[in-house]
């Protein structure tokens, strides 16, 4: 359950209507992820965690995938650009996604501290990525993007885990 | 270019924050030794020489020593603007404090005038070198977030402690007449204004990443540090400089304390709601951390009502169990991610795989970081004891003793693990 504060805090009661807003509030979804199957690993049931950290996972890429595909693409593109911010994100992408490998390793082989090991350094890793993020680059995107954004949006809510 | 060095590039190398992280649980073992040593003598008045240089190896020693090296690691996370040239820059000021903090503590336990001077200048150049690239870093800062302005405030904060210390020292000299009144502002502007606004600044964005928790709610994350920074400034008016009238002071500290107290309370709160429910031993010296600093503004309210501030145990309740158990808390956070991360980079630059990097659990492992919370805690409550019972003096040293050694070798740890991954 949310309180109501932490909505108010979070801006979920807005209607999404920046970037920031819209990817910021998927940050927040992750990290709600992570710590359930964090939990579900240190418990030992591996059926549910198992599932907990593919779910997780999958949201994971998603996420990556809209700004990849979609976000960062545009940026990009307004930019004339890859060589700017983008290309720190993605780069910190691609150690994330080994990170995402190790952690599929530890739960096929039922090795709760290699999970915890590999989970704990990838928050870390996430979080000063998304404190990136959401205070340099999606503001910028902001700005940027503006005249796109109804029709980025559209095509990020259109973007899968694959 | 490759995208791995780029990412480098933001962070400072790994031994610049190292360098001072490493450096401090020398000066906080070299505390305990004092305790030790001098026992009841180094905790019977505020003003005793072993006292006060107790306190300084533990303020500027542990404390500034961490906080020098943490600053220069987390601006360019944080607020997005990385320290200019931050290598040379730690290569001229790690030296200079360290010497410093040395000549200081020998001069305040009675070493003479010269050791004085070399404290003044020594200290006197390295912060100033701190602050000139702090500011310059923060003026650029790309984010808008509360943070910046905590953090801006602290490092003025901490430029009036140095300022009012310096010329405390001075006094010692004999170049100057002795200007205690100025001891309660220097050590206010401290505590409240360097240690509290800087560790505001960075629990707000820091906590709720670590734990997952809900923001700090966002009246509090704007009107708190500015708040206590005014407060301050009305408070330090009255008390040196009577150009307020009493009462506003007084009301200005009281407003203060409760401030702390909502800080205090705050993080618990937002501790409460995280997501995260494994043990975590940063999780508990930030619990640690925040029920000292609750006791404190107890102690000292209590204290005023009954006209007899404990100065030694509130000294004792602020430095060892508030800052450094915060400190050591992200101490424990920070060089694991640092280890890991520099050698991810610097093995995807030279083409290596990253199969052989060890994450964070490895590289130090948690039953070490749980045991020398325990000696830390226990060190703090004998601390306690003897800030009321002297004789208790000693076997706190030797508790805190133990605790900075076994910090330090869990750091240390770290980087000979760094080392070997390097080469391997
Ligand atoms: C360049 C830096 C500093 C210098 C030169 C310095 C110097 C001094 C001196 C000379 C005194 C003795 C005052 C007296 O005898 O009345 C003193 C007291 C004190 N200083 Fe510092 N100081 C510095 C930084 C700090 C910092 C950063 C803190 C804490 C955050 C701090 C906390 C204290 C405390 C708590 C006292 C003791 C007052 C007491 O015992 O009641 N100092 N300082």
């Amino acid at each position: 359950m949310r309180l109501p504060y932490e909505q108010a805090c979070r801006g979920e009661t807005k209607t999404m209507n920046s970037f920031s807003d819209f990817m910021g509030g998927d940050h927040s979804a992750c990290d709600a992820l992570y710590a359930e199957a964090e939990r579900a690993v240190d418990s030992g049931d591996w059926n549910v965690a198992g599932k907990a950290n593919d779910h997780f996972l999958n949201a994971m890429e998603r996420h990556f995938n809209m700004e990849e595909q979609v976000l960062f693409a545009a940026f990009e593109a307004a930019q004339g650009s890859t060589m700017g911010p983008t290309q720190v994100m993605r780069h910190e992408h691609s150690q994330m996604r080994q990170l995402f490998q190790q952690m599929r390793d530890a739960v096929a082989e039922k090795d709760v501290d290699a999970y915890l090991g590999a989970g704990e350094t990838l928050l870390i890793l996430m979080q000063q990525h998304n404190s990136k993020e959401e205070q340099i680059l999606y503001p910028m995107t902001d700005q940027v993007l503006a005249a796109e954004r109804e029709e980025l949006f559209k095509q990020m809510e259109a973007v899968t885990a694959e | 270019m490759n995208p791995a060095a780029l990412s480098l590039e933001q962070a400072p190398p790994i031994s610049v924050p190292l360098r001072f992280f490493l450096t401090a649980p020398v000066f906080g073992a070299t505390a305990a030794l004092l305790l030790i040593i001098f026992g009841g003598d180094a905790l019977t008045s505020r003003w005793a020489p072993v006292t006060l240089a107790v306190t300084h190896l533990l303020t500027l020693g542990f404390l500034a020593m961490v906080m020098v090296g943490a600053v220069q690691q987390l601006l360019p996370v944080l607020v997005g603007s990385p320290v200019p040239r931050a290598k040379w820059v730690s290569r001229i000021m790690h030296p200079l404090l360290t010497l410093g903090i040395a000549s200081l503590v020998a001069g305040l336990a009675g070493g003479g005038t010269g050791l004085m001077y070399g404290a003044i200048a020594l200290l006197g150049s390295g912060f100033l070198v701190f602050v000139a690239v702090t500011a310059s870093s923060l003026l650029r800062a790309r984010s808008g977030h509360f943070t910046v302005t905590a953090m801006a405030l602290s490092i003025l904060a901490l430029t009036i402690t140095v300022a009012l210390g310096l010329y405390l020292a001075l006094g010692y000299t004999g170049a100057i007449p002795m200007a205690r009144q100025y001891t309660d502002l220097h050590l206010g502007w401290g505590f409240i204004g360097w240690v509290v606004l800087l560790l505001a600044g960075v629990a707000y964005q820091v906590v709720p990443m670590f734990q997952i928790t809900p923001d700090y709610p966002r009246p509090l994350m704007r009107f708190l540090t500015p708040g206590l920074f005014v407060l301050l400034g009305v408070w330090s008016l009255g008390r040196a400089m009577a150009m307020v009238p009493d009462v506003i002071a007084t009301v200005a500290a009281g407003l203060i304390a409760g401030g702390v107290l909502l800080f205090a309370l705050a993080t618990v709160c937002v501790q409460v709601r995280r997501k995260r429910r494994l043990p975590d031993v940063t999780l508990d010296f930030w619990r640690l951390a925040m029920a000292s600093l609750a006791a404190v503004v107890l102690t000292w309210a209590v204290g005023l009502t009954l006209d007899k501030l404990p100065g030694l145990l509130l000294g004792v309740l602020f430095i060892v169990g508030f800052a450094m158990s915060a400190v050591n808390g992200m101490l424990y956070k920070i060089v694991p991610f640092l280890v890991w991360l520099h050698l991810n980079n610097q093995r995807q630059i030279a083409g290596l795989s990253l199969v052989g990097v060890p994450n964070m659990r490895k590289i130090i492992p948690e039953p070490a970081m749980r045991w020398q919370f325990r000696v830390q805690a226990g060190a703090l409550v004998l601390l306690m004891a003897a800030a009321v019972w002297p004789v208790l003096t000693s076997p706190a040293g030797l508790l805190l003793l133990l605790s900075m050694v076994w910090l330090g070798w869990n750091l240390l740890g770290a980087l000979r693990l760094y080392r070997r991954t390097l080469r391997a």
